[in-house]
């Protein structure tokens, strides 16, 4: 069936900011939606709060609308767009969710909108448990023992039914929010009442728990006409029990008979016709019992997903584009398979390598939260790696992660490493616990366990990961002491080296066994010609020759690089994403890839993130997906004559791995290693400062305890900590008094232990800006001034940021632009470069220089219409700003502001109080004419929704009860009703402020968090004071109000900020507009 | 681990690969080809139609699931040998009794592993098919080349004489089975079913017997006349091994058999040698198709089926009367006949393996079909 014509305009709905469970797979599917659906002639309209992803790129839609992902605001976009249909299978659950409510308002029918791709009443069928249990039942797939309750009595009918331990999944939440496994009825009770609340409709499932099950997922894809494949199977590592974006997963599936899995297959066909997905791919999920091999299916998705993601990476069938093409009007018959050119894309991919992907955890973020894994999703990213066996891909896949592991043991933390003491290894029966409950160590647990004498079988009793992956497994801890049968490294024969290699051990776990150097096991496998070669993914196990570049190592015999003459740059991308490096930096790889491209240059992208747009194998020219390590980039840079490699743009990861790149010969374009490690050397980058005459915070070096609080008493608190060399501000901490310090050294050496201290005076209450800037060796232009909401001392990523600054004096701002351009050229900047300032008394302060790409650089590039990320890197290429026409620094007329999005929710028991330390996963934009909308539009994208009436309450600590009177007396004036604590509402009251009074917690009932509790209170000011006893009780407040979905601001900044937004929005309403529309005044502005 | 022993593969162009040996120690020669199913060895290892074949694995890990006692597709292994990339070092199914090294050496099958089969692939993709000979009792190259061109090889060879069965017989298996997929049972009263075994598989009776047939199995070189005596309501045709061409006999069977308007399904080599008795032409494919994932458009409803497929030689369109036989599928890689209808008489095969035992089942209800072909003829023959 050939394409629709009688659609023109498409609204593709995007999936908001990065969340957990919601990442930037739906950048990757956004992106080949608006690709594919351009490339057919439609006009593409997007709508995406999320400035950071590549699809909202002015280039990649026709309107592209970075507003809230909501339904209120998508109808309006609607009602001024009037598009022919919205896809809403792209966006993950957000944008599902928004169609369904767009239909359920009537929206669609209003204006006359087709849903494509998935249809209302399919949505339902598989979201809605009911009906999807009789879907299920009617094509005879069994379905686990389960009820539904609406409340908590019917709840309890349910599980008194089907008994305990059962499944608790709250209906219409992200990444499983809100559900859980209760073993017990208090932990029944505690689940189920968290997922009523987080769900929707307020609608639980309980199901019999199936704990311990093998479990599986299959990606289908579905035409019109009616022709169904299966793209990919893939089984869990982890049994069932712990939510599949938190278990380790393989490609393809691996324990399973051929009827087995053909029997699966016909049950995915049979679901996914009777659930109606008429077109695109879907994911479903099955259990299948080990003992007898009966099968469950546990869930169905009926669009692109994480697991499309993994399987479109895995096998090198574009799952996202293929969709979209589907969805207006293809067969996948008449659509060609891209990699092999001449066969169609209609066939199921066969692949002849291994793939394991591993989640990526935050704990270490949220020290307060509960690290077990179960039913609701955890982690922050992934990576994914492959190999010509399931030992190389399981290791390639550990050191891909980058959490100190360097493969399956044998990293510096490994207790088990030779050497390292015996008082440090945990025994069998600790070990035997650790399988038992999962977490993200429990693979290391596997190896422990095994080191530590529990045979197979008990480590398959305990963790019941199946036998096949144990025995793998077991097999590579044999290789590990096999090397103990050697005195030295020297002694080792080539053919146990090439036996390692090929079970996936890194030089770096070969040297720390040996006690040596990686670069001298580098050195000697090259010596003995040990050296990996590099396959091809081709979709069909080499069958058909592929015209598409995109490869992995492996040791083996035969290499499938091709040489080609033009000239390439090699771009390193950024691994699994985590807080702190996310998809930003994926746009900024992408975008040099983009403009290099188009001057000519062959890239060569290299990452291991298969949610990302970069390894799209058509984003690149080749694509290496391998872990971002210097072993595994030299092996690549090995291969090819590479004019030089781009490491500012993928965060810190590349730029860990820049200075030993550099030493092995690759050329390092743009900032050199030596300029960014002289920012980094607080004492090189202090005299640096003290030479151009630019104030920093006071601050001091230490490398002991001791002097550490030597340097806090000459400097005066409060205090910055943190250790050297971190992204994010992992470690760092404002103290107020040496307890503090003490207790903060005692655990930062763990952070970075071959790193010292930093101590800084903290400039409390001091404005923060940020600033993006390029130079390019001659000429310097500032890309963006961005000024924080939050005071300084907030970490950037967690801050609410406006471009142009909104109350600078303009004489502090052009000291900004002065300190910022002679710091460029001091430092030796080539690139991009990011400075941090705090402003205090009019006097302005360097907090942080980062000569690469930041964070903001995807946001401040959509604020002003050009690709920061593509300047920068067609100038490390060695193009002037002047041949490419960005000479001038461009402040828009508009406001743009960034606000933050936090993964509070998902970790129960963390207060939200934020500091140095980054929390946030993601971040939306508003973008407005008028200020106070372009922050409200901003919350409204982050789901902190202001209230535009009702209930204010106010609790600050006691240096913000002044200056909170002016925000409280602008919401009174609004006409809010004010709450407040005692001491807030005598203080407001004493300035003439009318506040009634709530009790604290423990003064009487009802308190201030019951009246939150009952929906009461409609905004929260509260900010934390440093006392530890009061905390307890301003975290009990926070805490409801993140369970009521109440905003919150802790800080007066904020609250003043959102004051204005609830004015200016209560004035002239909410207006939506497009971004090239933006854009174009922009291009006016200048040309007048 | 057991101590490994070097096996050595040896291809006509001289090339050799060195890696361990596991199964029966031995020797043997054969045609190489590569199979991309991912899952379904054992299906693959007993399929008569790669006798004469040592067949190399794409996917790298094999013997995952062991051997067990259900997902056999005939008596033993007629192939000459298996390479894989890595031999499974433990069994995890629930079903699984042996593993496969264990049961390749019972099955007198030579085992390769450790060898980079995907360079092996890329060859054969790149030269075609080509004569190979596998053996860990003799490691010395000359000398296995020198074996190995004393081989006659498979084209023109008739190598059905070799796997089809010894006498007539029955076949009932498959009524309730829980592991075929759901077929109706079409069939009014039990039509009586001649299946000519020129190497069948077992799934191929199965769903046979599941779809209402009461089957009987004659050997390949059944003359047509016994057959005729016998009074069958209908004919089946079934796969297996090698070169159509040199199977003069079967083509003179069918052609016997067909014209008398015996209603007539056929699969594989019960395909090919149904279009030579048609008149048409069968040619040697460079590689052939050996896998899971094979697009075929049945061009009558537009609609693709992803089969199983396993065959070397392959039916010339350009060769076939398009006034009598029509060509209903294509392979839609290649665009080469998949399947084929005659215009007049009740007859229609398929290239590909609508039985799947290994790979997808999409095209399982071609039984059903060929059930509803019996049922509608009785109908207008009475």
């Amino acid at each position: 069936m050939p394409r629709r014509d009688d659609l023109q305009r498409i609204l593709i709905i995007g999936a908001g900011p990065i969340v957990i469970g919601q990442a930037c797979e739906f950048d990757y599917s956004g992106t080949q939606a608006c690709k594919a659906l351009r490339e057919e002639g439609y006009e593409v309209l997007l709508v995406n709060s999320n400035p950071a992803t590549i699809m909202t790129d002015p280039e990649f839609a026709d309107r592209t609308y970075i507003e809230p992902v909501n339904v209120d605001t998508v109808a309006r976009i609607i009602e001024r767009e009037r598009p022919d249909a919205i896809l809403p299978t792209m966006g993950g659950q957000t944008a599902l969710n928004v169609a369904v409510g767009l239909h359920e308002a009537g929206v669609l029918e209003k204006f006359g909108v087709e849903m494509i791709g998935a249809k209302y009443d399919v949505i339902q069928k598989a979201e809605d448990r009911d009906l999807f249990k009789k879907a299920m039942e009617k094509v005879g797939a069994a379905v686990p023992p389960s009820g539904i309750a609406y409340t908590l009595d019917e709840a309890r009918e349910v599980v008194s039914r089907i008994g305990l331990p059962c499944v608790i999944r709250p209906a219409f939440t992200l990444g499983g929010s809100g559900g859980g496994i209760a073993y017990n009825p208090e932990e029944f009770e505690r689940i189920v009442n968290r997922g009523l609340e987080l769900s929707r409709n307020s609608e639980v499932l309980i199901e019999k728990s199936i704990a311990g099950w093998k479990e599986f997922e299959l990606e289908v894809m579905r035409d019109r006409k009616d022709n169904v494949v299966i793209v990919c199977s893939i089984e869990n590592l982890d049994p069932m029990g712990v939510h599949t974006g938190d278990s380790i997963t393989v490609a393809p599936q691996q324990t399973l008979t051929d009827r087995e899995y053909q029997e699966m297959r016909d049950e995915s066909l049979a679901i996914i016709r009777e659930i109606g997905v008429e077109t695109g791919g879907s994911n479903i999920q099955f259990a299948t019992n080990p003992e007898n091999g009966d099968r469950i299916v546990i869930e169905v998705n009926p669009r692109v997903s994480r697991s499309s993601a993994l399987a479109s990476k895995a096998t090198g069938f574009p799952i996202a584009k293929m969709a979209a093409k589907l969805a207006v009007g293809y067969s996948l018959d008449e659509i060609p398979n891209d990699i092999t050119k001449e066969t169609p894309a209609c066939f199921e991919p066969s692949i002849d390598y291994v793939v394991v992907k591993m989640p990526r955890f935050a704990f270490e973020k949220f020290p307060e939260a509960d690290d077990t894994l179960g039913t609701q999703m955890k982690a922050v990213g992934e990576t994914m790696a492959i190999g010509r066996n399931f030992k190389e891909a399981l290791q390639k896949a550990m050191r891909g992660l980058e959490t100190g592991d360097v493969g399956f043991g044998l990293s510096r933390k490994d207790p088990f490493r030779p050497g390292a003491p015996r008082a440090l290894m945990p025994g069998k029966r600790e070990l035997r616990k650790q399988l038992a409950i999962p977490t993200a160590e429990r693979i290391q647990a596997v190896r422990h366990g095994l080191l530590a004498g529990l045979t197979e079988a008990e480590v398959h009793d305990a963790s019941r990961i199946d036998p096949w992956f144990v025995r793998h497994m077991a097999d590579t801890v044999k290789l590990e002491l096999e090397m103990s049968e050697f005195a030295s490294f020297e002694d080792v024969p080539a053919s146990a080296l090439k036996r390692w290699k090929s079970a996936g051990f890194s030089d770096v776990q070969l040297a720390n066994h040996f006690g040596t150097e990686p670069a001298r096991v580098r050195t000697r496998r090259r010596e003995l010609g040990i050296l990996p070669v590099f396959k091809r993914i081709d979709t069909c196990a080499a069958e058909f020759e592929s015209y598409t570049p995109y490869l992995y190592s492996t040791y083996e015999s035969e290499c499938e690089v091709v040489e080609t003459p033009a000239p390439k740059i090699m771009v390193i991308g950024g691994g699994p994403n985590r807080i702190g490096q996310g998809i930003e930096f994926d746009y900024c790889c992408v975008q040099a890839c983009i403009r290099l491209r188009e001057q000519g240059y062959e890239i060569i992208m290299v990452n291991s993130n298969p949610e990302t747009v970069s390894t799209d194998f058509d984003t690149s020219d080749q694509l290496f997906f391998e872990p971002v390590t210097v072993e595994d980039v030299l092996h690549i840079h090995e291969t090819q004559a590479v004019q030089g490699a781009i490491v500012q743009f993928g965060g810190q990861t590349p730029l860990n791995i820049s200075l030993g790149l550099k030493r092995a010969g690759v050329t390092i374009l743009g900032t050199s290693p030596e300029a960014i490690d002289l920012v980094e050397d607080r004492e090189k980058f202090k005299a640096l400062l003290e030479r151009l005459d630019i104030r920093q915070p006071e601050s001091r070096i230490a490398v002991t305890a001791e002097g550490a609080e030597q340097a806090a008493a000459e400097i005066g608190y409060p205090l910055v900590v943190r250790p050297s060399y971190v992204l994010g501000g992992r470690g760092m901490e404002i103290v107020y008094d040496r307890r503090a310090l003490v207790r903060w050294v005692e655990e930062a050496t763990e952070a970075s232990p071959d790193h010292p201290i930093l101590i800084d005076r903290f400039l409390e209450n001091a404005i923060e800006v940020d600033v993006d800037a390029v130079y390019d060796g001659k000429r310097f232009v500032i890309g963006g001034i961005m000024e924080h909401v939050e005071p300084a001392g907030i970490h950037s990523g967690d801050s609410t940021s406006i471009l142009p600054p909104h109350s600078l004096p303009d004489a502090v701002v052009d000291v900004i632009r002065d300190h910022t351009a002679r710091l460029a050229e001091a430092v030796g900047v080539l690139g991009l470069m990011n400075v941090q300032y705090a402003v205090k008394d009019g006097e302005v302060y360097v907090i942080e220089v980062n000569p690469r790409a930041s964070r903001t650089v995807p946001f401040v590039s959509k604020a002003i219409g050009i690709s920061l990320a593509g300047v920068a890197a067609r100038v490390m290429a060695g193009e002037s700003l002047e041949e490419i026409g960005f000479t001038e620094e461009i402040v828009p007329e508009y406001w743009s502001v960034k606000a933050p999005v936090f993964p509070f929710t998902k970790f129960p028991g963390t207060d939200i109080v934020l500091g140095p330390e980054m929390k946030s996963t993601g971040e939306v934009m508003g973008i407005d004419a008028n200020l106070g909308c372009a922050v409200y539009k901003a919350f409204d994208a982050a789901s902190r929704t202001l209230p535009l009436q009702g209930t204010v309450f106010v609790s600050v600590c006691n240096r913000d009860k002044e200056s909170v009177a002016d925000v409280a007396r602008a919401f009174h004036e609004l006409g809010f009703k004010l709450l407040a604590t005692p001491g807030t509402q005598r203080s407001l009251e004493s300035q003439g402020i009318p506040a009634a009074t709530v009790f604290k917690r423990g003064e009487g009932r009802p308190d201030v968090v019951d009246v939150i509790s009952n929906h009461e209170v409609h905004l929260v000011i509260n900010s934390p004071s440093n006392e530890p006893e009061a905390r307890v009780d301003e975290k009990a407040i926070r805490t409801a109000a993140l369970l009521r979905d109440v905003p919150t601001l802790t800080s007066v900044f904020g609250a003043r900020i959102v004051a204005t937004a609830v004015e200016s929005m209560r004035r002239s309403g909410m207006r939506v507009r497009s971004m090239q529309e933006f854009h174009e005044e922009l291009q006016a502005a200048r040309a007048t | 681990m057991s101590a490994t022993k070097p096996c050595l593969l040896v291809l006509e162009d001289g090339s050799t690969f060195e890696g361990t040996h596991f199964g029966h120690d031995g020797e043997s020669c054969g045609e190489l080809v590569f199979n991309t199913a991912m899952s379904g060895y054992q299906e693959i290892l007993t399929d008569p139609s790669y006798h004469g074949q040592i067949v190399l694995m794409t996917y790298p890990l094999i013997g995952n699931t062991g051997v067990n006692t259900e997902d056999i597709e005939s008596d033993g292994c007629d192939l000459q040998g298996f390479v894989v990339r890595e031999l499974s070092p433990l069994v995890s199914n629930q079903r699984a009794t042996v593993d496969l090294s264990t049961w390749l050496d019972e099955q007198k099958v030579v085992g390769l592993a450790g060898v980079d089969t995907r360079a092996i692939v890329r060859k054969v993709r790149t030269h075609g098919s080509l004569r190979a000979i596998l053996s860990s009792v003799d490691t010395d190259r000359e000398s296995l080349l020198k074996k190995l061109g004393g081989w006659q090889g498979i084209a023109g060879r008739d190598l059905v004489r070799e796997v089809t069965c010894d006498s007539v017989h029955t076949w009932t298996e498959g009524l309730d089975s829980p592991f075929l997929p759901h077929v109706e049972r079409v069939a009014v009263g039990s039509p009586r079913l001649a299946v000519l075994d020129f190497g069948i598989k077992r799934n191929m009776l199965r769903g046979l017997a599941a779809a209402g047939f009461d089957v009987t199995v004659y050997p390949a070189s059944t003359p047509a006349a016994q057959v005729i005596e016998a009074a069958h309501d209908c004919l089946f045709l079934s796969n297996g091994p090698g070169d159509p061409e040199p199977l003069s006999y079967a083509v003179d069977t069918i052609r016997e058999l067909t014209q008398t308007g015996l209603p007539t399904f056929g699969i594989c080599l019960g395909h090919q040698l149904t279009a030579l008795a048609l008149g048409g032409r069968t040619v040697k494919m460079k590689f052939g198709h050996h896998g899971a994932n094979q697009p075929v458009i049945d061009l009558t409803t537009e609609r693709t089926e992803i089969t199983s497929q396993n065959h070397s030689f392959v039916v010339e369109e350009d060769s076939l009367d398009a006034g009598k036989v029509e060509v209903t599928h294509v392979n839609l890689n290649d665009r080469t006949v998949e399947g084929l209808r005659h215009r007049e008489l009740p007859l229609f095969t398929v290239q590909y393996h609508p039985e799947a035992a290994p790979g997808p089942r999409d095209a399982f209800y071609l039984f059903r079909r060929f059930a509803e072909m019996v049922a509608s003829h009785g109908t207008a023959a009475s």
